[in-house]
């Protein structure tokens, strides 16, 4: 192979993304250096397994990924404002809108809502760690290592480009030659082992490490969407496994399953794909929910109306979520019989968010709201997801689907959806929850001025969209006709206007890094109402001293009546904790090694990799590491310390 | 993350981490049923779909795979036994079934591999066809999981030598006998509708 | 507790013996027997079901007392059971749409056909390529 095939050559953009990532990474080593920031790099995060830190990475990526994807989404629009415009080639534009989507969902908005799980439902729940710390960090270090292989797809060998859903055969090897397939294949099955572990160890987490006498129906909603979520991902994420794994062994093995040679059916792919793509877009809706619940239960300053509706409804909709994947391929031809049962099914989601609808609505009735950053998320949430939902519907018609399908319209509804209820819940939770992860808020301001931009800005963008697309402009295409015109300038607007607020947001975090006031009490809204605002601020590694007993929703208020704390000094006890290992990173940095062989077809690399896991594996069999304990002495100056008794 | 261990019940259920452990590997064999049942459902569709390839009846010989079925049912009773044996305390007997379970094993994948190269001299290979591609990967998943579970078995007979009875490797000899009685579930099912309804369809 | 330290272990031994006179029955009645296929893959089907539930109950001891009656294995089993028939019957309910298993007739027409259909829903996926 020649160098010129190796690295992607010929164009200006990616000559800049290529000379950006140089001098990024030459800074990053440099600072890293002369700071003498190695040791400390290793010790405090590449080796940790608290699950803490690992949340922190977990949204840190995420905001990374976040930019990436949302320059892509820039661009497109840039090419889309006008008729014939030569910003971006066919090609080019192909690879970008697969990027774009698979980046922000794969390696986003799954991430950005794990990572606050990561953090907050073991505080939530009083644990002191999630079930399996090892397997967490396990999980980080193989999503970001199959991010990074994604990624790279950019400047080597050159990225995908048949779509985030990758049909084939257009994806399959007599199409779409070469190593920009396999990068997605690979990306993905990496970073999936990861989010599977996610899924087990979290619901060992909530089953089994509840604080003493925490009832199921006790659980904050956050948590209670967390256990559903998990519960998801275990059942869908061996599909994608699977489907993900024949794609492969057909592109690199020769296999007949997808291809149109040797009688193989192209469209079980997208049988298979959305099997687990469906349950996967309430995999990354369902924790957002959780998130508005809480944040506006803490900001209404009332206990969530519903509560136990609100659950049902989240497990109903889990239930549902794998008996609807059809709707994504109606117009495959299934016949009328098979379309019609997996249309009313779609629809019968509608009811379950229904109800969680109004419970929000119900819990902000007659309510003295406290018009907060993470509060004004919250809000725009409801009438925005709203609109999507309701188009959702409309989608949902098989027969009208025919109308719909592959155009503008639908594009609109999902980014709707994503948008308002992930895009908006993320930056919400992070909002809410800053101060415990940093020991300071983020400035309010700045943080109001980024979200009216990019709420605007967002729909600006994307209403249009649903016009322009019963207009009749598909999705995927990389010029428009002059019809198109005025509708799509407008939503270019708005999507510059997004990038704005995305851009004060990050400025916003700067800036309060160096200017906001530090936190002194661990309740820092005043109004919180759930374990985590129990603990100190900064959180001690170990999270509570002393663990509560639970008898009620909202621990936290009962908590704070009583007059109790996490602190109960003649309670304390030695408390058991895991120690950091390498362990992970170095497994996962193997797995990223040999999927980088594997996807240029390098047998010996992708083998030797492959062997160099097993061999991390069985050291990690032999190694019966215990743990330490933590003594009570040290408990109590931490514990002072944070407290500032 | 508490440390403190029962005085009582089976060993590996005494510590909180051998009972998450346990847990844990419940949900992942939850994972494992939609694993497994992904590829049955591409094997169902994908059924008859032979092209210019002979098709499974003209292939599939009933001894062979009866052998091989006789072969894990015995090996998942004898793991069985084992579990039974270190229930009882006995390092020795749970060794002993251990190796013959590791055994019949081996003697299963040994069959296995035969069969393939057999089907692959006579034009079916995983190439061959959409019908043999979900064949080989099916079948050949099965197998890798044996394989990664004779591998297993030996590093935990390793250990045992090394530690004894522990709460932590009676765990881990636990966990392994769930897995391994697992994989005969998935053959039964590998062996009624890919091996008996192919010869009979 | 007294049932672990019993010398003899009649739950695997019983488990054993039933599962290996479902195995023979099941062959029995695919290579043997004259019922029609249809029965035969129903009930060597059920038998399978029978033999996994015998696996799960007798070797696995799925609801010991010691996992708090084995409510989440239980659970992860049953919940994996319906998944599984979701996938199996779900893929062939959509994927099998204007195709007949016919071996010796014009079944093989009526495939090409099919995957003629195929190619074409592929295309329009992918139109905008």
């Amino acid at each position: 192979m020649q160098l010129d095939e190796f690295f992607v050559t010929g164009e200006p953009l990616i000559y800049a993304g290529m000379v950006s990532i140089a001098l990024v990474t030459i800074s990053m080593l440099f600072f890293l250096t002369y700071y003498k920031k190695w040791g400390w790099l290793w010790r405090e995060w590449l080796t940790t397994v608290d699950h803490k830190k690992i949340g922190i990475m977990y949204i840190l990526s995420a905001l990374a990924m976040l930019f990436r994807g949302g320059v892509d989404a820039m661009m497109m629009r840039t090419q889309l404002a006008f008729p014939n415009m030569n910003f971006l080639n066919a090609q080019h534009y192909d690879e970008i809108f697969t990027t774009h989507g698979t980046v922000m969902i794969i390696f986003m908005a799954m991430p950005f809502l794990i990572g606050l799980m990561n953090f907050v439902v073991p505080l939530q729940i009083g644990a002191r760690d999630v079930a399996f710390p090892y397997l967490n960090a396990l999980s980080f270090w193989s999503f970001l290592f199959g991010a990074m292989l994604f990624n790279i797809s950019f400047v080597i060998g050159g990225s995908p480009d048949a779509g985030w859903t990758s049909y084939t055969p257009l994806a399959g090897a007599a199409m779409s030659p070469g190593p920009g397939q396999n990068f997605y294949l690979l990306g993905l099955q990496l970073s999936g082992i990861g989010t599977l572990a996610t899924g087990i160890n979290f619901m060992v987490t909530i089953l089994k490490m509840r604080a003493p006498k925490m009832r199921m129906f006790q659980m904050p909603i956050f948590t209670w969407s967390t256990l559903i979520t998990s519960f998801i991902i275990v059942f869908a994420f061996p599909i994608l496994t699977v489907a993900l794994a024949l794609m492969t062994l057909d592109r690199i093995f020769g296999a007949q399953f997808f291809t149109l040679t040797g009688e193989g059916m192209p469209m079980m792919w997208a049988n298979l794909f959305w099997m687990w793509g469906h349950p996967e877009v309430y995999i990354v809706i369902l924790p957002a929910f959780g998130i508005f619940s809480e944040v506006i239960s803490a900001f209404a300053r009332k206990q969530l109306f519903g509560y136990k509706a609100m659950v049902w409804a989240i497990i109903l909709i889990a239930g549902l979520s794998f008996l609807v994947w059809v709707h994504h391929f109606f117009t495959m031809g299934a016949g009328a019989f098979v379309n019609s049962v997996f249309s009313i099914s779609t629809m019968l989601i509608a009811v379950p968010t229904g109800v969680k609808i109004f419970n929000w609505l119900g819990t902000l009735y007659k309510s003295k709201i406290n018009n907060t950053v993470a509060m004004m998320w919250a809000l725009a949430f409801i009438p925005s997801f709203v609109i999507g939902g309701v188009t959702g519907v409309m989608l949902g018609m098989a027969s009208a689907d025919y109308q719909f399908h592959n155009t503008y319209f639908l594009v609109a509804h999902f980014h709707y959806v994503l948008i308002a209820g992930t895009v908006f819940a993320c930056f919400s939770g992070l909002v809410f929850w800053y101060p415990k992860m940093f020991g300071h808020k983020l400035n309010e301001r700045l943080g109001k001025w980024s979200f009216w931009f990019f709420v605007i800005g967002f729909h600006v963008c994307f209403f249009p969209q649903y016009f322009v697309g019963l207009d009749g402009m598909p999705r995927r295409v990389f010029t428009i006709i002059p019809e198109w015109m005025p509708l799509n300038i407008i939503s270019t607007v708005g999507a510059f206007g997004m990038g704005v607020g995305f851009a004060i947001f990050v400025f916003a975090i700067l800036y309060s890094y160096r200017y906001s006031e530090r936190e002194k009490t661990g309740d820092s809204w005043d109004n919180g109402r759930t374990l985590e605002w129990a603990t100190p601020t900064p959180v001690p590694f170990y999270n509570f001293a002393t663990l509560p007993h639970i008898d009620s929703q909202d621990a936290y208020v009962k908590l704070k009546q009583e007059g109790k704390t996490t602190f109960e000094e003649d309670e304390v006890e030695p408390i058991h904790m895991p120690s950091n290992t390498g362990q992970p990173f170095i497994m996962m940095a193997f797995m990223f090694v040999s999927g980088f062989g594997l996807v240029f077809e390098w047998m010996w690399m992708a083998i030797g990799g492959l062997l160099a896991v097993l061999v991390m594996m069985i050291i990690r069999s032999f190694d019966y590491d215990e743990g330490f304990h933590v003594e009570v002495d040290e408990i109590k100056r931490t514990e002072r310390s944070a407290r500032r008794l | 993350m508490s440390s403190h261990e029962l005085k009582t019940g089976p060993l590996e259920y005494r510590t909180e981490e051998g009972r998450l452990s346990i847990l844990g590997f419940w949900i992942f064999l939850g994972a494992e049923i939609v694993l497994f049942a992904t590829l049955f459902a591409t094997y169902a569709v994908l059924f008859g779909r032979t092209a210019d390839a002979p098709s499974p009846g003209e292939l599939f010989e009933a001894k062979t795979v009866l052998i091989m079925t006789f072969m894990l049912l015995t090996s998942s009773f004898t793991c069985g036994i084992a579990i039974h044996e270190m229930r009882r305390g006995s390092v020795k007997g749970l060794r002993n079934w251990m190796i013959v379970t590791l055994i019949l094993g081996l003697g299963f994948l040994g069959f296995e591999i035969y069969e393939f190269v057999h089907y692959s001299h006579e034009g079916a290979t995983l190439q061959s066809s959409a019908y043999w591609s979900s064949f080989f990967t099916l079948a050949g998943t099965h197998g890798l999981h044996v394989t990664l579970g004779i591998g297993w078995v030996i590093l935990l007979l390793i250990q045992l030598t090394q530690r004894g009875l522990t709460p932590k490797t009676s765990r881990k000899f636990f966990v392994i006998g769930l897995y391994w009685h697992f994989l005969d579930v998935v053959w039964i099912f590998i062996f009624t509708s890919v091996y008996l309804i192919g010869m009979v369809v | 507790m007294t049932t672990h330290n019993k010398r003899i272990p009649t739950q695997h031994i019983v488990g054993f013996i039933v599962s290996i006179t479902l195995t023979l029955v099941a062959a029995w009645a695919a290579l043997q027997s004259d019922l029609s296929v249809r029965w035969i893959i129903i009930g060597i089907m059920a038998l399978a079901i029978i033999q996994a539930g015998i696996q799960l109950f007798m070797f696995m001891h799925v609801v010991e007392p010691e996992s708090q009656g084995g409510h989440v294995p239980w659970n992860m089993m049953f919940h994996g059971g319906v998944l599984a028939t979701i996938l199996v019957a779900g893929s062939l309910f959509t994927m099998s749409f204007g195709f007949t298993h016919d071996h010796d007739g014009d079944g093989h027409n009526q495939q090409q056909q099919q995957e003629e259909h195929n190619e074409n829903e592929g295309s329009t996926e992918n139109s905008s390529h």
